[in-house]
This record gives structure tokens, C-alpha cells and sequence, in this order.
């Protein structure tokens, strides 16, 4: 008896936003009197970031910094249609929608401000800090407080905006599957580390690299806390998880999170994340959705670092301490 | 965490004021302060509480419904059963054209699972609908029930739901949604190896920290407002308003903020019931699934079986893959069929092979019925199929990453569902991975690359 030491690796891919298109969804962009702006939208927020990142998404847009920008969300009197959260589909989705809309918010701020500095338009840039400024002569400016405040009170223009985004439906060709399910696919690769105690089943994950391609971290902080949990999902979906712990049997079910099993704060294994960006082609900013993908790669890795240590396959899902044990007895009787 | 901006930094253009910026959440202060208000910090006057009659068998006939005991008891205010609920029988699919109708807001006449909704009581307090919910007498005939996707799809198995006539949900391409590319049986004659291999999971929780939930406020304009934790506002809205049969523009939902979803929050269970007993009694109402109903009531995410056929060469690339994925439904349909549907999308992986053939069934059993949950219709897949390649390596005595390798998608390669494949970066995450790890593999794959030069 032993404790047995293994590694196993996984590759994955993951498509982004609701298999097969037609999900569509849309943003409202307007500046308040003072030069902030309000993203109208019915987006939900898991508690993923969704708000934040919408945020970030609207003031890079338009030029500003993301503390000028409110998102108002999920009011269905006054946001706009959004499919809803789901299929890694929010930030790809409502993304774009917010870029289109916030696009058209700038093209009427940069109006005004010309009208104001007696120049064209086109060459007008922002500067990022609240500021409109010609390009090349950055000392002739206006700020955006005054643009807003010129266009509500003196211009009698609204500096708003629509965004759209859908992806036409596919129907799968039905002989042969013909389809196109997504515009763009996340991916990773996971080694885990593991130890099997052959005695007791017990299998203890001792590290996960995570090495994830996400098309582009829109905020990498975020990003970073969606990764850790998903790989901490997947581990408990690896090991631990079941409403029906002798599926088909109907018995035994967890009730709450005495019975329901996760691993705790103890049981983390040692996580590093890698995170690699190839901008996808329709993406905002390139950026692809990782939220659900992030928890698939470690349970087969986990499944093949216990087979690495102890030289049995197990097959179902979760592998539990039991059917190791079982596995294992198995094996020693031939 | 690490960005290795080295990797596609060709194709990127960085330095953004905003994007990429770690800027810190404009709502972390609140939620960890305990001041974010969630749906159920609403409180208002006079709001009354749901709870459900459920039942207790997995397949029965209901011969009749007693609810005068329960309609008497202190604090009761109103006992809702199916005759009550406009348009009992709805599908949440059905705004995007999948049909048929199979579920029950309120049982008709049958249970097809055990915990399924028979009975909504409302009344004053928590402990009045719950004390209420234990005197509503409900007559049962118990009916076989099948809770295996192998026993379910034999011939003779006992029906789980009439709506659909069989135990599997019926597409426009047959019993199952079909990819046929190349011609797997030959590549299985030209393989070297052959292996098939069964994989199964079982149900999963979502968990989420908020349990599924809303309060309903009837307003003076004959609208009604929705506090709720869906996921899908509009979805969720718009399916009320077919079950309730009233106009959309009488309806207002709020939400959007929210503890958690996973895939737990797009089922469409908690908003119609409520809003219909506002409207019944002219009061607030509030629905909160309790933990209990969280783990065992609400969709898990399904039980799968997943058996993958391969035929391998010794030098490592896969002629054939045949995948046979059946997902769980449940009794009923919910989002299993695109779920199921989703995986033929995904199978054979992120590999390019020649000859592929896939089947995914939608399969109903009387249990909980299963639905949508993070990495929906790939998850269980992946697992399956990232064993079985660890598998194969391991048969023709390859290195498990050099394995993948070889096989990986690049670029231009086609895919099994004829689309060209773009923007791939498999290869990359598994170099990154073999730094990472101290998992040297072979030079020539170090140098490969997802890009096809000139292609």
C-alpha cells in the first residue's frame, strides 16, 4: 500500500455563444448633461463581471475612462432585447453590441466637439482621460464635460447610440450534419498532478496548469478569477460532484453542502494559469468567451494523471474514492 | 496568472487604454460589503410565500386532488392546480421553433419524476404554505418508471412522456442529430488499431450561492413586476407571457444581478407560476426554491453516456472516430435537445480526422429533468474524449501530448460539420503547456504552428 504519484493532460476547444446562432442582442449608449455615459442593456450579470467589462468595453469605444461609464442592466422596460446570459455568449455578444452603439455615441460627441473647435470631425481624437483634442495640435481641446454640455444645452443634439449584434441562425443539414455552430472557439490545455493513496482511494490533486487561449483578456484581473474558479469547478466536477451518487439509482442525493461533496479551501490544488490571447475575428477586441470552457480540461486530465498513478481507467464520472478502490480490486484479481 | 504575449502578438494590437487594463470591479465593494441588493433583500407588504405540493412517486397517475384541508389551514390564502394555470402544457424552446409542448407548469392528470410540481400553495408566512403543502391529499396510481437511457430506448420500455410518443426527442433528421464526413467504415478497415470505449457521468448541481427564485409585485397599472434571478430576461418574459396567456407589455422584469448561475438559472419555473398568483390574489408573491429544491428539484446538469469508436494508425493520426453521445433528459425536454445537439456540433474534438460519423440522443427517464449547465452539450464530451485519446497514445506507445499533436486542428483544416477551421490555437496551448509542465515533447512539434502559411 501506497501513496502513487501521476499527470495527465487534456486539450480542449470551445465554441463561443448559443450553438448555432440567432441570439441576438442589443445596447443603448447616451451621455448624460455632464459627459458621462449610460449603457442600457437586459444582460444578465452571474456575478462574472458582466457590468464591469461592458463598462470598459464602452469607454474604450468612445475614449473615455471606465469610471465615466454606468451600465444599467436587466430592467426589460428599459434595456433593449438581450438573449441572456449563457453558451459563454455575454461579453462576445453584448460586446459588440455595445461597441456598435457606443461607435455611433462618439461619431455625435466628436460632431459637437468640432461644431465647438471649428474644425472637422475627422480630425478630432480623444485622449482618453475626458478630453477631445485635434489630432497633431493636442492643445487645441475641448473637454467631453463641455462637448456634453454644449450638445444638451446649446447644440440640441443627443450623443447616443444603438448596437445590434446576431449572428445569423444555421439549420443542420440533416443527412449529413452540415452546420456552422460557432464564429469562434476558446481553448486550453491542462496537465494535473496527481496522488493516489491505493489504500483508501483517496485521490489528492497536487497542481493544475492551466494554459488557456482566449482570444483577448478585456480585463485580465477578471479573467484571472474566472479561470482559477473554473478550474476549481472542473476539479470538483472531476472528483467530487453528483446530485445522484449511484446513477441510475435514484437514492442518496445530497440535500445540501453537507452531503452535496466539493472540495474546500483545503483541498485547492496549486492552480498556474498561462493565458494566451489570438484575437478572434468577429470577437470585441478580438475577445472569445471563456467562462464555460475553463472547467472542462481538468477533468479528463485529472482522470488520466489517476491512471498514470495507479494503472486503472475509471470511466465514470466523478471518480470517487469507491470506484477506485473497486477498480483497483479488480485489476489485483486479474 | 501569466499573459504570454509572445504567442499571436502578430495578429494583436495591444496597448488600449481600457481593454486590458486590470481595472477593479465597480461592483466588488458592494458584494463583499453585503450591500449589492439581490431579488430577495425586496421585501413588501402583505407579500405572500409559494411552496409546492410535489410528488413523491417517479411515474404515477394522479386519480384525484384533495386541497380542502390545505385551504382551511391558518394562513392560507389561495391553492393553485393545473385548471388554474391559462396554458399549462409549454416547452422554453419554443421561442426558437422547438417544439413540442411536453411539460407541466402544474401536473394534469400524471407525475413524470419524483419532486415533480402537483400543488402551489400560497400563504401568509413560509411555515403556513409549508405546514399547508403536508395537508393537500393527493391520490396516486404508481405507473413503471425507467430511469436508464439503455433500459428507456429498449423496445417496450414504460413511456415517460407522452408529448413525444417515444422515449427520445425526435429531430428533423430522425431519432438522433446526426454528422456523416468521409467514410468512417473504411477508415476503420485501414486502421491499425481499433478502439471503442464507453464513458457515463452522472447528475451534476450548479450550486450557485443565490438559490433560483423571484418576487412578484402586482402594480396599480394591472402590470406586474418580476424580481427575479434568471439568466434570460427576455426569454424568461416571453415564455411567461405564452404560459400566462397575457400580453408581454404587462409584464416588467428586473433583474441582473446575480449570485450565480451555471446553466441553473434559464429554466423558465419559478417567474409564471408566481406572477399567476400575484394576479390571483392581488398580492405580492414570493418563490424561493429552498436549498433541498436547488440540489434536487431544479435541472442538474444530465447524466451522459458517451462511447467513442477509433481507428488508429501506428504513427499516431486517427482515420476514424464514430461518437455515440446519449444525454439524459429527464422527463422532460427543456434545453436537452439543443444540448444534445450542441455536442453532435462539437464531436470528434479539436482534432482533424478524416472519417467521422456522429449520433447524439436526447433520451428521457423519469428523473429530474436535466438542462443547461456550464460547458452544456461539451463537458461530459470532453471527458470522453480526452480519455480515450490518452488511451490510444498510450496503445500504439506514444507520448499522450505528441499524440494530440499530431492530430490537432490547424487552420483551413475542415471540420467534421464542414466548416474551415479558424482561428485555432490548440497547438499553441499545448507547447505553453509542455513549458510549463516540464512535459518535453519532440522539437518538430515545438515548431508547429496554427497557422497555415499560404493556405
Amino acid at each position: 500500500m501506497a501513496i502513487r504519484r501521476g499527470r495527465g493532460v487534456a486539450a480542449i476547444n470551445y465554441p463561443t455563444g448559443m450553438n448555432l446562432g440567432g441570439d441576438p442582442t442589443q445596447a443603448l449608449v447616451h451621455s448624460t448633461p455632464t459627459g458621462n455615459f449610460m449603457v442600457t442593456l437586459s444582460s444578465v450579470d452571474l456575478g462574472q463581471g458582466m457590468k464591469q467589462i461592458m463598462a470598459q468595453i464602452c469607454a474604450e469605444t468612445i475614449g473615455v475612462p471606465t469610471d465615466r461609464v454606468v451600465v444599467d442592466t436587466a430592467d426589460t422596460d428599459t434595456g433593449p432585447h438581450c438573449m441572456g446570459t449563457f453558451a459563454s455568449r455575454g461579453t462576445h455578444r453584448a460586446g459588440n453590441a455595445v461597441i456598435q452603439a457606443a461607435k455611433e455615441a462618439r461619431q455625435v460627441m466628436l460632431e459637437v466637439a468640432a461644431e465647438e473647435l471649428e474644425v472637422n470631425a475627422s480630425d478630432l481624437e480623444t485622449d482618453g482621460q475626458g478630453n477631445i483634442q485635434v489630432k497633431g495640435a493636442p492643445q487645441k481641446s475641448i473637454s467631453i464635460f463641455d462637448v456634453a454640455l454644449s450638445a444638451h444645452f446649446k447644440r440640441g443634439r443627443s450623443i447616443s447610440g444603438r448596437g445590434m449584434f446576431l449572428i445569423p441562425r444555421s439549420y443542420p443539414e440533416k443527412e449529413t450534419g452540415a452546420m456552422k455552430p460557432s464564429t469562434c472557439y476558446a481553448h486550453a490545455c491542462t496537465v494535473a498532478e496527481v496522488e493516489v493513496d491505493d489504500e483508501t482511494g483517496e485521490v489528492t490533486v497536487l497542481t493544475v496548469k492551466n494554459v488557456f487561449e482566449i482570444g483577448r483578456a478585456l480585463n485580465p484581473k477578471m479573467v484571472e478569477q474566472q479561470l482559477v474558479g473554473g478550474s476549481w469547478m472542473g476539479i470538483s466536477h472531476a472528483l467530487y460532484e453528483t446530485t445522484e451518487p449511484y446513477y441510475p439509482n435514484r437514492d442518496h442525493g445530497g440535500t445540501d453542502f453537507n452531503q452535496y461533496l466539493m472540495p474546500g479551501l483545503g483541498d485547492l490544488a496549486e492552480t498556474e494559469t498561462i493565458v494566451l490571447e489570438r484575437p478572434s475575428a468577429d470577437g470585441p477586441f478580438g475577445a472569445k468567451g471563456p467562462g464555460e470552457m475553463c472547467a472542462n480540461p481538468q477533468i479528463p486530465a485529472v482522470a488520466n494523471a489517476v491512471f498514470d498513478a495507479v494503472g486503472v481507467r475509471i470511466d465514470t464520472l466523478p471518480i470517487t474514492p469507491e470506484r477506485i478502490l473497486r477498480a483497483l480490486k479488480a485489476q489485483a484479481a486479474g | 496568472m501569466e499573459l504570454r504575449k509572445d504567442y499571436f502578438a502578430d495578429v494583436r494590437k495591444d496597448g488600449l487604454n481600457e481593454i486590458g487594463q486590470p481595472r477593479p470591479r465597480l461592483d466588488s465593494p458592494g458584494h463583499v460589503t453585503g450591500k449589492t441588493a439581490y431579488f430577495a433583500d425586496r421585501n413588501f407588504p402583505g407579500m405572500l410565500h409559494l411552496k409546492m405540493v410535489r410528488s413523491p412517486h417517479h411515474h404515477a397517475r394522479i386519480r384525484s386532488i384533495d386541497t380542502s384541508e390545505a385551504e382551511k389551514h391558518p394562513g392560507v390564502v389561495r391553492v393553485l392546480t393545473a385548471k388554474n394555470v391559462p396554458h399549462n402544457v409549454y416547452t422554453i424552446l419554443i421561442l426558437i421553433q422547438v417544439g413540442p409542448e411536453d411539460e407541466t407548469v402544474l401536473a394534469d392528470g400524471k407525475v413524470r419524476w419524483k419532486g415533480e410540481a402537483v400543488v402551489a400553495v400560497l400563504a401568509e408566512t413560509q411555515r403556513a404554505a409549508q405546514e399547508a403543502v403536508a395537508k393537500v391529499k393527493v391520490d396516486y396510481e404508481v405507473l413503471p418508471a425507467v430511469f436508464d437511457i439503455e433500459q428507456a430506448l429498449k423496445p417496450g420500455a414504460p413511456l415517460v412522456n407522452e408529448y413525444h410518443g417515444q422515449n427520445y426527442y425526435l429531430y428533423d433528421s430522425g431519432e438522433c442529430r446526426k454528422v456523416r464526413f468521409g467514410d468512417v467504415e473504411a477508415g476503420f478497415a485501414e486502421a491499425d488499431h481499433i478502439l471503442e470505449q464507453s464513458y457515463q457521468s452522472s447528475p451534476i448541481e450548479h450550486a450557485p450561492t443565490e438559490t433560483t427564485g423571484c418576487v412578484v409585485v402586482p402594480e396599480g397599472n394591472e402590470r406586474f413586476t418580476c424580481y427575479t434571478n434568471t439568466q434570460a430576461m427576455f426569454f424568461t418574459l416571453d415564455n411567461t407571457s405564452i404560459i400566462l396567456q397575457m400580453p408581454g407589455s404587462k409584464l416588467h422584469f428586473v433583474g441582473g444581478t446575480v449570485g450565480g448561475g451555471f446553466g441553473g438559472k434559464v429554466d423558465v419555473i419559478v417567474e409564471p407560476i408566481a406572477i399567476l398568483g400575484a394576479k390571483l390574489t392581488g398580492r405580492p408573491v414570493s418563490f424561493v426554491y429552498s436549498r433541498e429544491e436547488e440540489m434536487q428539484i431544479s435541472s442538474p446538469r444530465a447524466a451522459e453516456k458517451v462511447v467513442i469508436k477509433d481507428g488508429v494508425m501506428r504513427d499516431g493520426r486517427i482515420v476514424a472516430r464514430k461518437v455515440t453521445g446519449y444525454t439524459d433528459a429527464g422527463a422532460y425536454s427543456r434545453h436537452s435537445p439543443y444540448g444534445a445537439q450542441k455536442g453532435a456540433a462539437h464531436y470528434p474534438g479539436p482534432y482533424t480526422i478524416p472519417n467521422v460519423w456522429i449520433d447524439t440522443y436526447c433520451v428521457y427517464t423519469n428523473r429530474t429533468p436535466s438542462s443547461a449547465m456550464r460547458g452544456f452539450g461539451v463537458t461530459i464530451g470532453d471527458f470522453a474524449l480526452e480519455v480515450q485519446m490518452d488511451k490510444l497514445a498510450r496503445l500504439i506507445g506514444m507520448d499522450p501530448l505528441e499524440f494530440r499533436f499530431i492530430n490537432a486542428y490547424r487552420d483551413g483544416d475542415m471540420k467534421a460539420h464542414r466548416q474551415p477551421t479558424e482561428g485555432a490555437a490548440l497547438i499553441e496551448c499545448m507547447q505553453e503547456a509542455s513549458r510549463v509542465a516540464n512535459w518535453p515533447v519532440a522539437e518538430k512539434y515545438m515548431a508547429m504552428s496554427s497557422y497555415r502559411k499560404g493556405a
